[in-house]
């Protein structure tokens, strides 16, 4: 497509209507994956039940705004946008996971 | 490449000059894509060249500008992350180390956390509205409105939220109670900070729209803060379901 056809006003509207729809999935979804969170920890759920419901909410919440909000694709990027959140991924479970793997073992020796 | 032809920019304190003196040197190496030639998915759409919303050819040197700077913000993003990332562990550690403190759960008000979540879930999508006024309109009123409104929200979530922090205060949850209440203002408030300093930010990008115009300096900076912006509502995800519900777990 050359840049003319690109910046066609037609084919600019489409892209907006495009993208415009894209962050309002972003926004429903999140909403989808808050509302009953919040709603579970309001009406007593507790314990395991809540902790992994609410965290596995939050893990796909977490993709949704990187999908929807921040644009990173696994395909299409001419720069390593997504390289870099798996490599911050990988030093945080490696600094993160090792503290709280660390701090728990001694917490039970004591 | 006819497109790397470079253009002096009227303001010679503007930071795309730094690239455009460097065009020659090491930058050049860089494989770039000409504007022209910007290579197409299959679905027709462009390539993405940073995180958030990617000008197009229609902003030329805007876009050029972008794709490295929003690239490096996304980079120091990322190391902010591992700094929440850790402060996240230690409070995971630390959330039973009440002691003689009060528990967390009777400090926290859900019905607030969940006002101030849709706050900053609203200003993540007027923010991405903004950017794509900013993408797509030929004048700045629709920027300058969801802009204004993305500010509007950040400021009513900081009320709210240093609200609650007052309420834990009166209620004896000062930081130094407790090893839990310690990691739980080490990492909350710093979310709060970021927030503080990016209305700040966002209000200086909103004067500039007035004294400078939407000139491609101002264009990538807002294309910056868009990208601080949807990552802080990020972390806010980590911190309601960690901090706040979590503590009902």
């Amino acid at each position: 497509m050359s840049a003319d056809a690109q910046n066609s006003p037609t084919q600019l509207q489409r892209d907006l209507r495009k993208e415009r729809r894209s962050y309002m999935i972003g926004a429903v979804v999140s909403l989808v994956l808050t509302l009953p969170v919040f709603y579970a920890a309001m009406t007593g759920v507790t314990g395991r039940p809540l902790a992994i419901g609410a965290g596995l909410a939050a893990l796909l919440q977490i993709t949704v705004h990187l999908h929807y909000f921040l644009h990173l694709r696994i395909k299409g990027q001419t720069r390593e946008d997504l390289h870099l959140v798996v490599f911050t991924l990988l030093i945080l479970i490696l600094m993160g996971g090792g503290t709280v793997w660390i701090l728990f073992n001694l917490s039970s020796r004591m | 490449m006819p497109a790397m032809t470079e253009v002096p920019l009227s303001n010679p304190n503007e930071v795309a000059v730094t690239y455009n003196r460097n065009a020659g040197g090491a930058d050049a190496q860089r494989p770039r894509v000409a504007v022209s030639e910007q290579p197409t998915t299959a679905s027709g759409g462009h390539q993405s060249r940073h995180p958030g919303v990617n000008l197009g050819s229609r902003h030329g040197k805007a876009q050029e500008t972008a794709s490295v700077d929003v690239f490096g913000f996304w980079v120091f993003m990322m190391s902010d992350a591992v700094i929440f990332g850790l402060l996240f562990a230690t409070f995971v550690a630390m959330r039973h180390s009440t002691g003689s403190g009060p528990q967390l759960a009777p400090l926290f008000d859900l019905k607030s956390v969940l006002i101030e979540t849709m706050t900053l879930l609203a200003s993540s999508l007027t923010f991405g509205l903004a950017s794509l006024s900013l993408k797509y309109s030929e004048t700045m009123r629709g920027l300058r409105v969801w802009l204004g409104i993305t500010l509007l929200l950040g400021i009513v979530f900081l009320g709210l939220e240093l609200h609650d922090f007052k309420t834990m205060i009166e209620q004896g949850g000062i930081p130094q109670r407790s090893g839990a209440l310690s990691a739980f203002w080490g990492l909350v408030p710093l979310h709060g900070i970021h927030v503080t300093f990016a209305s700040v930010w966002l209000i200086s990008l909103l004067a500039q729209t007035w004294r400078f115009g939407l000139d491609d300096t101002l264009k990538v900076a807002i294309l910056r803060l868009a990208v601080l912006w949807h990552f802080l509502d990020v972390i806010w995800v980590g911190i309601f379901t960690v901090v706040y519900v979590g503590a009902y777990s």
